[in-house]
């Protein structure tokens, strides 16, 4: 039996790869360990939030599934950020852990040319630094053109707590035992990364009397720019704030040595920005509390989980930790909190299109390239289809620019600075985030996803008549004038006197003026889509700021087009600093611009490299 | 850069010796090619030796040459010194035989460059090596090896972290906003930083005010109606002060009549023609000119007689010149007042007579109240003199003006987060801690060959 891709796990990057790969036409097989766990939340029960809400939006605008998913299984959805400036909203969404996975297998079924096969890989069939195909546990082998892989956190997993380490994945699911081990045979870089989940409540043992209670927002949203929101808003579950104390930083500080982290049991690299609650007391001693969040996991099931409490305590200790909380003092642990260790590659040794630099037509994307996160998986999953597609079609990879999309900063820090720890999305990874909004997503990539294949003729005709208002809207806006002697318009809108006649387009940039007011007062009759009004009130507003971020885009731009030729030998270029010419190799940087961003490349390297580029370019 | 690099090190022509520097990986065998004494290559790292430059048998010059191997060097590279007999022809010759043993001359600038690239200096101090060539005076050599030692990187690097610390926690903010325990920055934090920042690049510019007098002196122009005894000051002030003859660069449409020093700080005196109108063309072209020189001027000495009553033409140069540093120097003090004096709003006012040098101390006094040049000669010297650097520190203000309207337009701090990171970009610039090509282009192009 022969396919063209063939994708190995069923998680959030893997459902991505194998949907984008069977829609773009390509006979597709998704191998998985349990179809019961396909598109699987282990950890938390939410998708979204600051970087990762725009991901999915992206996500979606290149005709991927997450957003739409989402869209059909939340039990909350929130928007972040709001007090702050447009770049920085971000849509939050409490998901339902059995109503998502049903979802997506809903869909991966009913998707042609994709298979689904219930198996453990064991080995890549591979020859002359070619991959095609691979060999299961049970010793059968697949051939495929282009394999995927997305792990997760299963290559050689072990599960700890305490002093306790079990092989294992994810709800006692077996681990890929050997996979990673005949990747650093091929001559891959194998590393060990660490991360961990809180314990889950059982709900009706907690006293929801004594917290503080946080409901979804009163606005009917979706992640998804096609579909319109099927929920109501008075059916969304609430999720309840606690807080640690002193007797629980007492517990944790007395029974220290019994964690796995500080008893010296993990080998992994654990992710800094979400650290184990017993790491938040030893490093920020001064503090006398910690927010904890109690968020639903399903409304078919009774856990509760505890966010910000992941521990990989002994299950006595945790008993006693989470009883010390308030409103949790009598409560049910269902599950206990674990910290689970995995192996991953060095993500440096993949290309900007997730194809690997060792081995041909081998993609990986998620946990096995050191991120953390659904979204990232899921966009990584994505983008590594789409490229794996291109591959097989003979075309040239989709390569998101920094200034494009958080998906382009992704990949770029991922191939370009690698990382030691679970890598997460954050917006300040991102320096131009005020062109990577979450609101401007379809009009950033949907032309990409149409010319990939992804997004149908219907959705890009959506998605042009869309563009098509926004211009009208912002035309109509400079063309109308209000003149001094409309006072009455000026009262009403509640701003100061005008001197001169102005469009009704500079009066949108004084604060207290909005698209809505103007509405209201019959200045704007025609009837637009939300989203129109949206965008067209943001680019006025912040129309000063977007004209700089774009400047300063440009100016990366200029370094992003000095190509950096794939045979270059850095030993010709003698004044590069020898930690430079190092990383360089490794690297192997396509543009002076992705050069500038290696760490341990100095301004200085870069001005040699880009002396030398000239000068070879001359010869 | 791969290649061996040479040149003359010294001025040419003048001292008893002149100084060749070869610098790069093949700078010991060059010379040990035409070089008659120790085997330079097995020779230990900064030791000097004696010997003879040999061409064809022929000995060329006696020498002592210095071998210092990477990467203990100006260059990081291996550098040999070669000391020889200062003639112009001897240390051509020397030169002209390393070039053909497989150096390069260096393009101006170019040692530095190598010295920067390599990461021995960071790009402030480049740009103080640079001036420290240039100095003329103790005061500019001082600012010099000031910058060098890193006076200027160290404050902008206080300045950036400052920075950083207040973007970070904006960013923590963005990223974790359901963090309710997380300190939130205010408006008001970033108002006050904003401040303080502001406040540190306003006192460099204002220093470097005081620098730029140090390094370039006081445009100084005297002006008054003909026969008024322009050139008797002139030549008073100078006869007074030992002048330096010397061109200044960047004012060659003046001409620099002479420099006098007051207190160590150089005061370039300007000469003009007349400022009346005329419908001469070649006259024109004069007056034009000294009103340009008027309008650049630092300092304006304008000359009245005191012997006779203020004419129009006196009462239209003191309207020139009113919104400038001017002091008003009254001629002819040993003859009898006619000036009435009470007509003339400004009060820095020196009464002077050219014949006796009488006045010409108060004088000088006067100028360097005016300027607070003793002030000057005490202070540090920790100014940052750069024109280039200047210009960086000025878009920096720029920019925080920006944010000041942007917190009155209650714009969100996410937002003017964006112009901090701006700042602290643009002030990794002038540190060479960010990357600028067209910088690194004109910078090492303005460097004198030999170092």
């Amino acid at each position: 039996m022969k396919y063209e891709a063939i994708v190995v796990g069923g998680g959030h990057a893997g459902c991505e790869a194998s949907l984008a790969l069977a829609r773009l036409n390509h006979k597709t097989l998704l191998i998985t360990g349990n179809i019961k766990n396909i598109a699987d939340m282990p950890c938390n029960p939410s998708i979204g939030g600051p970087a990762k809400g725009v991901l999915v939006r992206e996500i979606d605008a290149l005709g991927g599934e997450m957003g739409i998913n989402t869209d059909k299984s939340h039990l909350q959805l929130k928007m972040l950020n709001t007090k702050k400036g447009p770049a920085v909203h971000a849509l939050r969404a409490q998901a339902d852990k059995i109503t998502y996975p049903k979802e997506m297998l809903k869909t991966l079924r009913s998707t042609k040319n994709l298979e689904i096969k219930e198996a453990i890989v064991d080995d890549l069939l591979v020859k002359d630094k070619k991959i095609y195909g691979v060999k299961l546990e049970s010793g059968e082998e697949i051939q495929a053109d282009v394999v995927i892989l997305t792990t997760g956190t299963y290559l050689k997993a072990d599960i700890l707590v305490g002093s306790s380490r079990t092989p294992g994945g994810p709800h006692g699911e077996k681990e890929a035992k050997n996979l990673s081990d005949n990747l650093r045979k091929l001559g891959l870089t194998i590393q060990r990364l660490k991360t961990g989940t809180p314990p889950r409540i059982k709900k009706d043992t907690i006293d929801f009397s004594e917290l503080e209670r946080e409901d979804g927002d009163n606005v009917l949203r979706t992640f998804s720019y096609d579909f319109s929101p099927i929920y109501k808003i008075e059916d969304q579950i609430p999720c309840y704030l606690t807080y640690t104390n002193e007797k629980t930083h007492e517990i944790i500080r007395e029974n220290l040595k019994k964690s796995s982290m500080y008893g010296g049991y993990v080998r992994g690299i654990g992710p800094r920005y979400c650290p184990s609650i017993e790491d938040k007391v030893v490093r920020f001693q001064d503090k006398e509390r910690h927010q904890l969040f109690l968020e639903p996991e399903s409304i078919y099931y009774d856990d509760i989980y505890l966010q910000g409490f992941s521990t990989s305590m002994p299950h006595d200790i945790q008993e006693k930790m989470v009883h010390s909380l308030k409103g949790l003092e009598k409560c049910e642990i269902l599950k206990y909190a674990y910290a689970i260790e995995y192996d991953a590659i060095d993500p440096l040794e993949m290309k900007s299109s997730l194809e690997n630099k060792i081995i041909e037509n081998l993609f990986t994307a998620g946990q096995i390239n050191g991120t953390s996160g659904y979204e990232e998986a899921a966009a990584q999953g994505l983008m590594a289809g789409i490229n794996a597609s291109l591959k097989l079609r003979g075309l040239e990879p989709l390569i998101l620019k920094r200034n494009e999309a958080y998906l382009g900063v992704l990949i770029d820090d991922l191939v370009t600075k690698g990382t030691k720890e679970p890598y997460r999305m954050l917006t300040s990874r991102a320096e131009y985030r005020l062109l990577l909004r979450h609101d401007n997503a379809d009009i950033r990539l949907r032309e990409y996803g149409y010319q990939v294949g992804l997004i149908d003729e219907k959705r890009y005709q959506k998605f042009q008549t869309k563009l098509k208002n926004i211009k009208e809207l912002e035309t109509y806006l400079r063309e109308t004038k209000i003149s001094p002697i409309e006072k009455e318009i000026i009262e009403k809108l509640d701003t100061s006197p005008i001197l001169d006649a102005i469009s009704l387009y500079e009066l949108i940039k004084r604060p207290e003026v909005t698209i809505d007011k103007l509405k209201k007062i019959g200045k704007i009759k025609k009837e637009y889509d939300a989203q129109v009004l949206e965008q067209v009130e943001i680019s006025i507003k912040y129309e000063g700021y977007i004209k700089k971020a774009l400047k300063e885009a440009n100016k990366l731009k200029e370094l992003e087009n000095i190509k950096i030729p794939e045979n270059i030998n850095y030993n010709d270029i003698s004044n590069i600093a020898s930690e430079a010419r190092q990383k360089l190799e490794i690297v192997k940087p396509i543009t002076l611009g992705q050069a500038s961003r290696i760490s341990g490349v100095n301004p200085s390297d870069i001005a040699v490299l880009n002396i030398y580029l000239k000068r070879i370019k001359n010869d | 850069m791969n290649d061996t690099i040479a040149s003359i090190a010294t001025t040419l022509g003048v001292g008893a010796i002149s100084i060749i520097r070869v610098s790069g990986k093949d700078s010991i065998s060059i010379v040990n090619k035409i070089f008659e004494g120790k085997d330079l290559e097995k020779v230990k790292s900064h030791t000097i030796h004696y010997g003879y430059i040999i061409a064809n048998g022929e000995t060329i010059d006696e020498v002592l040459v210095t071998v210092m191997r990477s990467p203990k060097t100006y260059t990081k590279e291996d550098i040999v010194e070669i000391n020889c007999h200062g003639g112009i022809a001897t240390t051509n010759k020397v030169l002209e035989l390393l070039l053909l043993n497989g150096a390069r001359t260096a393009l101006p600038g170019e040692f530095t460059k190598r010295a920067f690239l390599n990461g021995r200096i960071d790009l402030m101090q480049a740009e103080a090596i640079s001036d420290l060539i240039k100095s003329e005076t103790d005061k500019e050599r001082k600012v010099a090896i000031n910058s060098l030692k890193g006076y200027g990187s160290n404050l902008i690097k206080e300045l950036r972290s400052k920075l950083i610390n207040i973007i970070s926690n904006i960013e923590v903010n963005i990223d974790y906003p359901e963090y309710l325990d997380i300190y939130e920055v205010t408006t008001n934090d970033l108002k006050k930083s904003i401040a303080s920042i502001k406040l540190s690049l306003l006192k460099i510019i204002e220093e470097s005010e005081n620098g730029r007098l140090i390094q370039d002196g006081l445009k100084t122009v005297i002006i008054g109606r003909p026969n008024v005894g322009k050139s008797s000051l002139l030549n008073r002030l100078l006869e007074e002060e030992k002048a330096i003859v010397t061109d200044i660069p960047g004012t060659t449409r003046d001409i620099v009549e002479g420099t006098i020093l007051i207190s160590g700080i150089k005061l370039n005196i300007i000469d003009t023609a007349g400022i009346r109108e005329t419908n001469d063309t070649v006259e024109k072209i004069g007056v034009s000119k000294s009103l340009n020189a008027l309008l650049e001027a630092d300092l304006i000495l304008l000359l009245l007689n005191n012997n006779e009553k203020i004419t129009d033409e006196d009462l239209e140069l003191l309207e020139k010149t009113k919104d400038k540093k001017t002091i008003i120097v009254v001629n002819k003090k040993d003859l009898s007042k006619k000036i009435d004096i009470s007509k003339i709003k400004n009060q820095n006012i020196v009464y002077i007579d050219t014949l006796s040098s009488l006045g010409i101390e108060p004088l000088k006094e006067k100028i360097k109240s005016m300027f607070n040049l003793s002030l000057l000669d005490k202070t540090n010297y920790n100014y940052i003199t750069n024109v280039r650097q200047i210009s960086k520190i000025k878009e920096c203000l720029d920019i925080i003006k920006d944010i000041e309207v942007g917190l009155e337009n209650e714009i969100g701090l996410d937002m003017l987060e964006i112009d901090l990171k701006t700042i602290w970009e643009t002030l990794g610039t002038i540190i060479g801690e960010s990357y600028d090509e067209e910088l690194l282009d004109q910078l090492f192009s303005k460097f004198c060959v030999g170092k």
